[in-house]
């Protein structure tokens, strides 16, 4: 999910098509733009809807371990918006959720490599 | 000035039961003497901490709530801070989100009850939810 973050400000779009420089080996790995299709980058969506709009929970509490955890990635960090589908006001309180959880040792601070 | 605070600790997990015991009912006394009131003390078991905490990899978790004004907190906190045992606390205000709570469900609620005849929605409210909140914290 790191792939996407910062590929919007890659200068693909500048490149004329089929030009062959020495020891550049393309663009990104994968899901680049590839010979003279689309020039920009098309945002993976991964989730539509607000779990918390759509379930109607309404309690976002720090307690809740198994509903928060699902809103961390494996290192720690809170998941984007953009990847979970969750509507702002709701990731405003999962936030705070989750950096309270990270306190009181309940959920990992971000960094650990794992 | 009465506000709900949530007071949850980690001890230490090699402490014996008594002495919890005993900090637990020193800290209700001193809820009682500075003139607030212990709703609920609720012990959630040993359980692992998600990273060290003063070299402890699991900890005791002990969740107090208790209603009193601000300075009734402050008191709470600096015993935590020089009781030994405690390795971490951690302080929230939940009368707020509680309103809010309440709020949310009158609304709904009354929409129901509009909407009598319609098929009823089914409620994923608070209630059911705090069951299995505890269970996710004791597992």
């Amino acid at each position: 999910m790191a792939e996407e973050t910062r590929t919007t400000s890659a200068p693909v779009g500048e490149r004329p098509a089929g030009e062959q420089r020495p020891g550049y080996r393309g663009p990104r790995p994968a899901g680049g733009p590839r010979e003279g299709g689309r020039k920009y980058f098309r945002r993976k969506k991964v989730c539509k809807v607000c779990k918390f709009c759509v379930e109607k929970i309404e309690a976002i509490n720090y307690k809740d371990v198994r509903l928060l955890s699902q809103f961390v990635a494996e290192s720690g960090k809170i998941v984007p918006r953009r990847l979970t589908g969750v509507c702002t006001p709701h990731q405003r309180r999962l936030s705070t959720a989750i950096k309270q959880a990270r306190n009181i040792a309940l959920l990992p601070f971000a960094g650990r490599p794992s | 000035m009465n506000r709900t605070y949530e007071l949850m600790f980690i001890v230490r997990p090699d402490m014996v039961e008594a002495e919890l015991d005993k900090l637990i009912s020193t800290l209700e006394s001193q809820v009682a003497t500075s003139g607030g009131t212990v709703k609920s003390v609720e012990r959630m078991g040993k359980r692992r901490l998600a990273y060290t905490v003063r070299r402890f990899q699991d900890g005791m978790y002990v969740l107090l709530t208790a209603e009193g004004s601000g300075a009734l907190i402050h008191e709470l906190e600096r015993r935590l801070r020089v009781t030994e045992p405690v390795i971490k606390f951690l302080t929230v205000r939940v009368d707020e989100e509680q309103k809010r709570l309440d709020k949310i469900k009158q609304i709904r609620e009354a929409r129901k009850k509009k909407a009598a005849p319609a098929p009823a929605e089914t409620g994923g409210e608070t209630g059911g939810e705090t069951g299995g909140e505890t269970a996710a914290v004791t597992a």
